[in-house]
């Protein structure tokens, strides 16, 4: 994973609640199975709207995505992430995430920054008066920049370690092999097997 | 499964446990400050949409699947519900599932695919095959994987780097969540499903209402349900932000796992048994938070707009968005009822649907589909209404149709299809035209969810059939006046 220390872009004030995973990429886009290519798919039923945020310039090189509460609820799609990281987004702020699209956002190199929702009414207004606004993301200090206010923000400090070093879940976890080991020589022997196959005929 | 430390409950093991707590710690196979629990995974469930890129992964690297007999493929999300023996017509589509069924013989995955009488959602042949047990971690690249919590095993949904890093090392790095009960007190009066208890659960905690827990259903309303109802319940967990939500084992689990392939068996079976009884929340263990819900005042319940906490009784109205006091909230519901073509005030029952879609993993098990045929005997669809009927698993068509209740479906006028998710996701050729409205068993009216500009009523089998045969918004009691 390629590490995150910092980040400046233009700030998309995305006034909606409840973004859902549908929303971020709907079900016909997740066929490709490949991980790469799912721009097209961002909001794709919103970017038919002329007015939808994302049509409008300078907004549409967007790379920081400001949202209501509840961003990423539903269906555990990690295409929705690839789809934002995709189109160029390198962060979402928000007052509160699904959970399993935070995880999400953490494997793929997205920061999900999370702060009170007073400060996402901040942002949207400093960035809808004047738009192409940039924000300043800076992972080391937890903080967003916009102009001559910093914001705190909150993300797990695990999360925050891997991706400020770019570090790749997998091989941690294989380094600790032999406790991998040593636990499966103490599970049961009722626990289910796959295989062999057992069917009812 | 809360990645914020600072708020983590954190596992006593000295104290008195709740019983995620006890699955939890009795899989930890590594813990470290400052270091997420390294949990072991007991079984994990592929599936074709989910699944192509982590293969990919491990390739990539040179590594190998672990543990092949903890893990188990099929074909669900994409796969057509008519003609399944041919080819799949959608290239996109069959070159996903055909990558699946690479995937699974190049690393010795077990599939059933289409055509297979094990294959079905994937949240229907765990249980159904007895893989899915008390106790255990279950994960998929599925957020419904919330599902297996019915039978008190700790299961929820990831994403696709999970599902390869659970391929590759069998084990995920999670941060203990913390814990929710949900009390239902009472009985569930007469005609109430467990689809109502859970839809109405939603509405009021609203959809980020458990982001960060793991909930215990319990109570006597729980203990009373079927295996069947309590799937119905933690399947839609993450409706209401809970990534898991278990109900204790007891006898009702017991009993529906008994005899099935998968179960343990002589000797390891009353080892089991043993086990399982003590997955219980110890007298005394504290939750960091509870729900508490009467039974007695629940009604058949029904969506009006497009996430899952937007929803009120049958016997209501459309809600009027100024009614809301957060103002979040009524932006929100002004925008729902703009999509959905709703005006405010309007009786739910004087809603017509075009389309009823029975089936999915949170109601297309049998006991849904005798429900709903139970309704729908000697009725007829109504005009200008379609209804599919799609077997959440081939086993469950198998024993519909071995209990006739296929002729039931056809003889009303519905459409009785093969199994798979369908008109659930609309990824398969099972979709709403836009502004078409629905009555669905499935779990989400996201809009566009079944397909694009698809307005879709979130309800229980009951409704959905009594809803078929009037043609709005109803349950089985409009049919007797």
């Amino acid at each position: 994973m390629e590490k995150f220390l910092t980040h400046t872009g233009i700030g998309v004030p995305l006034r909606r609640s409840n973004v859902d995973t549908d929303q971020i990429i709907p079900a016909v886009y997740l066929k490709r199975v490949t991980r790469s290519g799912f721009e097209d798919g961002l909001f794709a039923s919103w970017r038919q709207d002329p007015a939808f945020v994302l049509n409008q310039e300078p907004y549409r090189a967007g790379s920081v995505l400001v949202a209501g509460p509840d961003f990423g609820t539903g269906s555990s799609r990690e295409h929705a992430v690839w789809a934002l990281g995709d189109y160029g987004f390198r962060v979402v702020v928000s007052s509160r995430f699904g959970d399993i699209f935070r995880g999400n956002s953490g494997k793929a190199g997205l920061v999900t920054a999370q702060v009170a929702p007073e400060v996402v009414e901040a942002l949207w207004a400093w960035l809808e008066e004047v738009p192409g606004r940039e924000l300043t993301v800076d992972l080391e200090t937890k903080t967003i920049t916009a102009g001559e206010t910093v914001h705190p923000f909150s993300i797990d400090d695990y999360t925050r370690h891997r991706l400020l070093n770019g570090l790749d879940d997998i091989a941690m976890t294989l380094q600790h092999e032999d406790e991998i080991a040593a636990y499966e020589a103490r599970r049961p022997a009722f626990k289910p097997r796959t295989i062999p196959a057992h069917t009812a005929g | 499964m809360d990645q914020d430390r600072s708020s983590q409950a954190g596992p006593t093991p000295a104290g008195p446990r709740t019983l995620s707590q006890k699955v939890w710690d009795d899989h930890v196979v590594r813990r470290s400050d400052g270091e997420p629990d390294l949990l072991y995974i007991d079984l994990q469930l592929c599936h074709e949409v989910t699944s192509p890129q982590a293969f990919d992964g491990l390739r990539l690297a040179g590594r190998k699947v672990r543990r092949t007999d903890l893990t188990l493929a099929t074909e669900d999300h994409n796969t057509p519900t008519l003609d399944i023996l041919s080819p799949i017509a959608d290239p996109v589509s069959k070159l996903q599932v055909d990558t699946l069924r690479r995937n699974a013989a190049e690393f010795g995955v077990r599939i059933h695919s289409l055509g297979d009488r094990d294959q079905g959602v994937v949240h229907i042949i765990g249980p159904q095959l007895g893989v899915t047990q008390p106790g255990m971690t279950i994960v998929c690249g599925d957020s419904h994987t919330s599902t297996h919590g019915a039978f008190g095993a700790l299961a929820f949904g990831i994403g696709t780097s999970e599902v390869e890093h659970v391929l590759a090392t069998q084990t995920l790095p999670q941060n203990p969540p913390k814990t929710m009960a949900v009390t239902v007190k009472g009985a569930l009066p007469e005609g109430v499903t467990a689809k109502d208890l859970i839809l109405t659960h939603i509405s009021r905690v609203g959809t980020g209402g458990g982001v960060g827990y793991v909930a215990e259903y319990r109570g006597e309303a729980i203990e009373g349900l079927s295996m069947e109802g309590r799937m119905t319940i933690c399947n839609m967990s993450i409706e209401w932000g809970a990534r898991a939500g278990l109900v204790a084992p007891d006898e009702t689990t017991f009993a529906y796992l008994k005899g099935r392939p998968h179960a343990p068996e002589g000797d390891l079976w009353d080892e089991a048994v043993a086990y399982w009884r003590t997955l219980r929340t110890d007298e005394g263990a504290a939750f960091d938070h509870e729900v508490v819900i009467d039974a007695g005042e629940l009604t058949p319940f029904v969506t009006w707009g497009t996430n899952p906490g937007q929803g009120v009784g049958l016997g209501e109205r459309v809600p009027d968005p100024a009614d809301f006091d957060d103002p979040v909230e009524q932006a929100a519901a002004q925008r729902a009822l703009d999509y959905m073509g709703l005006k405010a005030g309007t009786a739910m029952r004087d809603i017509g649907v075009d389309t009823v879609f029975l089936g999915s993993c949170t109601n297309g098990r049998i006991e849904d589909l005798r429900l709903a045929a139970s309704v729908l005997k000697g009725s007829r669809v109504a005009d200008g209404v379609r209804m599919l009927v799609v077997p959440g698993s081939a086993r469950v068509r198998l024993q519909a149709e071995a209990e006739g209740l296929d002729q039931v479906f056809l003889d009303a006028g519905a459409e009785w299809r093969n199994a798979g998710c369908s008109m659930c996701l609309g990824m398969n050729p099972d979709t709403l035209s836009p502004g078409e409205r629905s009555a669905s068993t499935s779990n989400r009216n996201f809009e566009g969810r079944q397909g694009k500009g698809g307005r879709t009523h979130l309800v229980s089998p009951a409704v959905a059939a009594a809803t078929a045969i009037r043609g709005r918004l109803s349950d089985p009691t409009d049919l007797q006046r």
